[in-house]
């Protein structure tokens, strides 16, 4: 998993509330068994008309097409598990999104994937909404080590994060490399729930 | 004397591998589904960092998203469908996983074959690379959906690493009126809560309506756990359960039943349990529901009017409803019953099990699918459409115009070749009406498999009250 540090960026306004991952990357492009080119079907739906002509949309626009920050609506994410929409979001180079709240299973895919999910105030949100509709003029900078967001005009905000989530994506670290560190808790439990729990 | 703890609280302590100071746990895995859309890449990466699955016997894998509900001897005629289903079955064989093939009758949707053959049990924690996992909660298992990532990390390891949720708990109090089922209360308490309600906790249901629930009508209540933003759902196990468990091929045999059933029992929340959120909901308040919109909170009683833009409670809401009544083609104040529908879709993990066969059966017999309705219904498994054979549901299906299918996911997410066109009106007896979920441009409109068979029969939107 690559790591996050801090960026700074353009940041891109998607200002609709419940977008679910269906929206985010739609069934047919699921089909793959990579984790790779899925930048085609980012937004599929948003992006293209149903003889799938580019329509007008944002991450398409000259000032936005290199945004690495996506500022959105209220329950990004939720819906479907698929990993799909992390995968997309990172192969349009999505590394930071931001909203007033995040559906869990999707939040905790961003974090396996090397992209920060930042929940925040809908009041500052909305700030961060303004900012990024003022396109190219308006660079975002996202630190995570002092968790912290600087916007265009001087102004700071702060965010929360989860320590260990923290960690492991300043570091880039590989969760299954840090669990097999404690093959032997596992053995451990296992041995006890064989002899508790036969049926299992 | 401890602290009283919730079912969800002795579920987790139970499960705990390894604790960390910030709380962070390994958590133990009992169990785990594999179907073939959230897998490959999570195979892959075990064959590049030469890891092997750590508990094949604790894994069971099934083809269901992709798989064609008609014509199956013919084989899979989409490429790409074809790969992924090919590919579960090789990364099964390579790794020495169980696999219930295209063909095997016990096949069927991935949490539809879990609960069948016993391999969902109370107390377990159970995942899946898919959302709807929540639905094994009916059997007092905490299950979850999770990404292609902890995929492959439980394939790896039998553990995740997590953090404990939230507690809430949802009483229905009282009883339902008739011709008010699983579905509907389900469907009115996300329209109560809202879809992103659940976000960070884990639900208990609880109540008199939720016990008199069949062990099939809990598992829809606790598959849409998901529609109100929950990551699972949990209804305490009780003799319901165990009696839907005994029996079944994995469930426990005869020496380990009755140690099984002791510690089944000591689960239920203790009294005085503190939950951080409650919600009581009256059983009395729910008539058959139906949602109009492109969120499952967008939803009403049948009796209901689709809302206005103006009905939203702040500027954000009012937004989405306006985009909702575009993308449907509804008109704020339309009577719902006024809504005429082009296709019936009776099915999926939330809907799919022989129960609500029976209960589409029942509107169905003697009567006649509208001539201008497609109605398909698509058995849950290769298992549940045995036995609604050997009842002669499908006789009763068939005489009435209904399309009777081969087991699969289907048109819940339309990534095989059922699906709708642009404009297209469905019925749904699904779990989500998201833009685009049943095909590009489609409008789906979900509630119970009895009202969808009186949908399908009227051709609109209708009370099934009055078909009984």
């Amino acid at each position: 998993m690559e790591k996050f540090t801090s960026l700074t960026s353009v940041a891109a306004p998607l200002p609709l509330v419940n977008i679910d991952t269906d929206m985010i990357i739609p069934k047919q492009f699921l089909k793959t068994v990579k984790r790779t080119g899925l930048k085609a079907g980012l937004f599929y739906e948003l992006r293209t008309d149903e003889q799938g002509n580019p329509k007008d949309f944002v991450l398409d626009e000259p000032a936005y097409k290199d945004a690495k920050i996506l500022v959105t609506g209220d329950n990004f994410g939720c819906g479907s598990s698929r990993e799909h929409a992390p995968w997309a979001l990172l192969d349009q180079g999505i590394r930071c999104v931001i909203a007033p709240s995040f559906a869990d299973i999707f939040y905790n895919n961003c974090f396996k994937n090397g992209i920060l999910p930042i929940a925040l105030p809908q009041e500052q949100v909305d700030m961060l909404m303004d900012d990024a509709r003022r396109g190219s003029n308006a660079v975002v900078s996202v630190d995570l080590e002092s968790q912290e967001i600087k916007g265009p005009d001087g102004g700071t905000i702060t965010f929360e994060v989860d320590a260990h989530r923290k960690h492991c994506l300043l570091n880039g670290l590989d969760d299954i490399g840090l669990t097999f560190e404690k093959a032997e808790h596992i053995d451990q439990f296992e041995a006890k729930r064989k002899a508790t729990q036969p049926w299992l | 004397m401890s602290n009283p703890r919730t079912l969800f609280d002795k579920i987790w302590d139970n499960h705990v591998v390894h604790r960390q100071d910030d709380g962070t746990c390994l958590l133990y895995i009992d169990r785990h589904l594999v179907h073939e859309v959230t897998s490959p890449q999570a195979f892959e990466g075990l064959r590049m960092t030469g890891r092997k699955v750590r508990r094949p016997e604790n894994t069971l894998a099934v083809p269901d998203h992709n798989v064609p509900t008609s014509g199956r001897a013919q084989g899979i005629a989409d490429e790409e469908s074809r790969i992924q289903v090919e590919t579960l079955s090789r990364n099964c064989e390579e790794f020495g996983v169980q696999l219930f093939g295209m063909n095997d009758i016990r096949q069927g949707v991935v949490h539809i074959i879990g609960p069948e053959q016993g391999f969902t049990l109370p107390g377990m924690t159970i995942v899946c690379g898919d959302s709807h996992t929540a639905t094994h909660g009916a059997f007092g298992s905490l299950a979850f959906g999770i990404g292609t990532s902890e995929v492959e990390h439980v394939l790896a390891t039998q553990t995740l690493i997590q953090k404990p949720a939230k507690n809430m708990r949802i009483t229905v109090e009282g009883d339902l009126l008739p011709g008010v089922t699983a579905k509907d209360m389900i469907l009115h308490i996300i329209g109560v809560i809202g879809t992103a309600g659940g976000t960070g906790y884990v639900i208990e249901y609880a109540g008199e309506a939720m016990r008199k629930l069949s062990m099939e009508g809990r598992m829809t209540i606790c598959n849409m756990s998901i529609e109100a933003g929950a990551r699972a759902g949990l209804i305490a196990p009780d003799e319901t359960t165990f009696e839907y468990i005994k029996g079944r091929p994995l469930a426990p045999k005869a020496g380990n039943w009755e140690q099984a059933v002791a510690y089944w029992k000591t689960l239920p929340s203790d009294a005085g349990a503190k939950y951080d959120k409650e919600i009581i909901v009256k059983a009395a308040d729910i008539e058959p529901q139906v949602t109009w919109g492109t969120s499952p909170e967008d939803v009403v009683g049948i009796s209901a009017f689709v809302p206005a833009p103006s009905d939203g409670r702040d500027a954000n809401k009012k937004s989405a409803i306006e985009r909702s009544l575009d993308y449907m083609g509804l008109k704020a104040g339309q009577r719902v019953q006024d809504i005429t529908i082009d296709k019936v879709f009776i099915g999926s993990c939330t809907n799919g099990r022989i129960e609500d066969l029976r209960e589409v059966a029942r509107i169905a017999k003697g009567r006649k699918v509208a001539e201008s309705v497609y109605a398909m219904i698509v058995p849950g498994s290769g298992l549940v459409k045995l036995q609604a054979e050997e009842e002669g549901l499908d006789e009763i299906f068939t005489a009435a115009g209904f399309d009777w299918r081969e087991p699969g996911c289907s048109m819940c997410l339309a990534m095989n070749a059922d699906r709708l066109s642009p404009g297209e009106r469905c019925a749904s007896t699904s779990n989500r009406n998201f833009e685009g979920r049943q095909g590009r441009g489609g409008r789906t409109h979900l509630l119970s498999p009895a009202m969808a068979a009186a949908a399908a029969i009227a051709g609109h939107l209708v009370d099934v009250r009055d078909y009984e």
